[in-house]
């Protein structure tokens, strides 16, 4: 038999070449392309599926767009997010319609709780079929209603311009946080124009910036009048940039600051004002400070649950002072004697220009006495291996300078005590949601975000097996992210409360686990198993020096516990300081 | 903390799924709904909704900074403490035999003002409009005759005389 060559006169249609796509129609795909292009995306973490395959048929045509193709549609979500998070900028996911959508329904919640500004594209059926319980037809703006910032759904080619243009601007103004677009097939084949941008009229959103100069002179007041003032500094710092205007009004005025989980990073951990965290796994001085404190002045923090404990027992001796840009924060948690809306670098360097230099020696060296008793750390011996020993390690070995992602658990609480994180937008972990599993794909999305940064994601034997699929995208990407695995063979945090507060009543935390080491390997990552206090440096120095993605396994000691603890719905009084 | 009924009116942007965004927060955050008014008002794209809630004022101040989240909420206005109209409208079914019939039309128009907008041998409907208490007391009423079915719009209110619930200051600075 003879296999002919089709001739060229073929009228069998070919793969047309790519040169004559720009002089294809253009259509809602293209002009998405054209609107994310001109909001500055460089970066999409995504996954096709079949109501998205117009956008995909032309996503090669903006090579300004990378696309990260991930393992599972909630690695891009949280990629995005840790992206967004390392870069202060947009982070942007996409996945198709139906369960594409759905599954990045945690992501999406999870940067709605920590206010992280994120635009979601997800892909639509047709809209002739919306409606009708099409194949993967889901009605995800309705299910991300109360998890979004906003969310739309686009009905026109001539619309996604506008709309990606709002979408951006909501995302990352005001009180940042997540935006889904929803964008029927239909749309994206449809002939459309990017119309030029023009300003927006957005009548029902005008977030408040500067704050009202009344409320600045009573704030400024309360802080003249106050013997023991304390900042508590939340994430609100790092998202309006306010670290220089935070540092110099607590060296002005002589104000020590206290970090929420999220605060972390807004003042370096090294200055003698900075208390480091607070709240629930907070340090013991760090919440007697609160305890204490005649003025607590919240800044860009929500008091939330996990800060406060039992709210009629919090701060009871303090005026509260919150500065926030979210007025619905404000008197949602706590009684707050001077409200101030406003952007967190505004208002903090207006109070600095208020507030003349002011002195509480007495008040600070009464938080330095207190300081003197260092959190709870158990020396590990030849045979068992301490997380928190691993911390510290790495805090000292990295310079406290590495990009840090945690998972969710103990392990997290152990970084944010021991990693003395000091750089701004480098420490990443899902405080309001507490997600497991945000851990290595957020760390994905940063080393993507910020290539030339030391990488860590710091995680517990449970929550990787959450997400350990998007090894492959970190070996897909050659994503410089040292995987640490703080392995203690349980769901420590639940096995924790279950020995504290359940009579030692273990139920389904004992979790069994792969062979860490190979299953790196098997994905193509350099990999060690860590089990001895002397192997610890020498395998951070080997994670460091190697280029390209590494895991450690650090084997550590099964049963330690996160200390100190105040209980949920506690107060200070009873906070646990260690364990028996 | 006084837990009374509150009356908000709020003005929204006149976009599909707004109605759906609202219900959804004071679905989430807990606040209790007692009726809920939708219509549009004097500007175009913009619909004016008026809610019946209960909750303390600290409740009442969370709803109304939780709806100004929402783009599409333009103004809130708690008018409770305001000298009002309030008006619900109901139509109301009720069982009216030849025996019945002169008495049920008697207590309804005389007290209530109510109007009578269809009737059968055996049953009359009867439109009432005014605060709802009025309504609820008309509804006690002829209960004895039995009531065979109740629609009420829910209460729209408006501030008398200078006092408002409009847009003035947006529509200053669109202008």
């Amino acid at each position: 038999m003879v296999v002919t060559k089709p001739v060229e006169s073929s009228p069998t249609p070919v793969a047309e070449p790519r040169q004559a796509a720009a002089a294809r129609p253009r259509n809602g795909a293209r002009v998405l392309c054209e609107a994310l292009v001109r909001e500055g995306v460089d970066t999409i973490f995504g996954y096709p599926g079949g109501a998205v395959i117009p956008l995909y048929d032309v996503l090669p045509e903006y090579p300004r767009l990378n696309h990260v193709l991930v393992r599972h549609e909630q690695g891009a979500g949280h990629a995005a997010d840790g992206f967004a998070r390392a870069t202060g900028r947009v982070g942007v996911c996409l996945a198709t319609s139906g369960p594409g959508a759905t599954n990045l329904v945690t992501p999406i919640a999870t940067a709605m709780l920590d206010s992280i500004p994120m635009v979601a594209i997800t892909g639509q059926v047709a809209q002739q079929f919306i409606g009708s319980d099409a194949f993967q037809e889901i009605d995800i703006t309705g299910i991300t209603l109360p998890i979004t910032k906003h969310n739309f759904l686009v009905r026109h080619a001539a619309d996604i311009g506008p709309t990606i243009q709002k979408a951006f601007h909501l995302a990352s103004s005001g009180r940042p946080g997540p935006v889904l677009v929803d964008i029927p097939k239909d749309v994206l084949l449809a002939q459309g124009e990017l119309a030029p941008a023009e300003p927006l009229e957005l009548i029902g959103y005008k977030p408040t910036y500067t704050p009202h100069r009344r409320q600045i002179r009573l704030a400024a007041q309360e802080i003249r009048n106050a013997r023991k003032p304390l900042i508590l500094a939340g994430h609100g710092i790092l998202l309006s940039g306010a670290m220089d205007e935070l540092r110099t009004l607590a060296e002005r005025a002589q104000i020590p600051v206290a970090l929420t989980l999220l605060g972390i990073g807004g003042i370096s951990q090294q200055h003698p004002l900075c208390l480091g965290m607070v709240g629930m796994h907070g340090f013991a001085h760090a919440n007697r400070a609160i305890h204490e404190a005649d003025l607590l002045i919240g800044v860009g923090m929500r008091f939330d649950d996990r800060v406060t404990g039992r709210v009629s027992k919090f701060a009871p001796n303090a005026r509260i002072v919150h500065i926030d840009i979210d007025p619905a924060e404000i008197g949602k948690n706590v009684e707050t004697a001077v409200p101030v809306v406003g952007d967190a670098r505004q208002a903090l360097a207006m109070l600095v220009a208020d507030v003349e230099e002011l002195r509480h020696e007495e008040w600070i060296a009464e938080i330095d006495d207190w300081r003197q008793t260092p959190p709870y750390r158990p020396l590990g011996n030849e045979t068992v291996l301490q997380p928190q020993f691993v911390m510290e390690r790495l805090s000292e070995l990295t310079e406290r300078s590495a990009v840090v992602a945690t998972d969710v658990g103990q392990h997290q609480m152990w970084a944010a005590q021991f990693y003395k994180c000091d750089t701004p937008n480098h420490w990443i972990t899902s405080g309001g949601l507490g997600t497991m599993g945000f851990g290595v794909p957020a760390a994905l999305g940063a080393a993507i975000g910020r290539p030339e940064a030391e990488v860590w994601a710091i995680v517990g034997d449970g929550g990787v097996q959450m997400t350990s699929f998007e090894f492959a995208t970190i070996v897909q990407e050659h994503a410089n992210v040292n995987i640490a695995i703080i392995n203690n063979g349980y769901l420590g945090m639940v096995r924790q409360w279950q020995q504290l507060f359940h009579d030692r009543n273990y139920s389904e935390t004992f979790i069994s686990q792969p062979d860490f080491q190979m299953l790196a390997t098997a994905y193509g990552i350099p990999a060690r198993t860590v089990t001895r206090r002397e192997e610890v440096d020498d395998a951070i120095v080997w994670a460091r020096a190697t280029d390209g993605p590494t895991l450690i396994n650090f084997v550590v000691d099964q049963e330690m516990n996160v200390y100190p603890m105040i209980p949920s719905g506690g107060s200070f009084g009873e906070l646990i300081e260690k364990g028996e | 903390m006084v837990m009374r009924l509150h009356t908000l009116v709020v003005l929204v942007e006149d976009h599909p799924g707004v109605l759906n965004r609202v219900m959804s927060l004071f679905r989430q955050r807990g606040f209790n709904v007692h009726s809920v008014a939708v219509g549009h008002s004097e500007t175009t794209g913009l619909s004016r909704m008026t809610f019946v809630i209960g909750g303390d004022d600290r409740m009442v101040e969370q709803v109304t900074k939780q709806l100004y989240k929402l783009l599409e909420v333009v103004k809130v206005t708690d008018v409770t403490a305001e000298n009002l109209i309030q008006r619900e409208l109901a139509l109301v079914k009720v069982a009216a035999t030849e025996r019945t019939r002169a008495d049920v039309m008697r207590l309804a128009t005389d007290i209530y003002r109510a109007r009578f907008v269809d009737a059968t041998p055996d049953s009359l409907i009867l439109e009432v409009t005014g605060p709802s208490d009025k309504i609820d007391s008309l509804l006690t009423m002829i209960r004895p005759y039995g009531i065979k079915e109740v629609a009420r719009t829910g209460l729209v209110a408006m501030v008398r005389g200078s006092g408002s619930t409009r847009l003035t200051v947006v529509q200053d600075a669109v202008a």
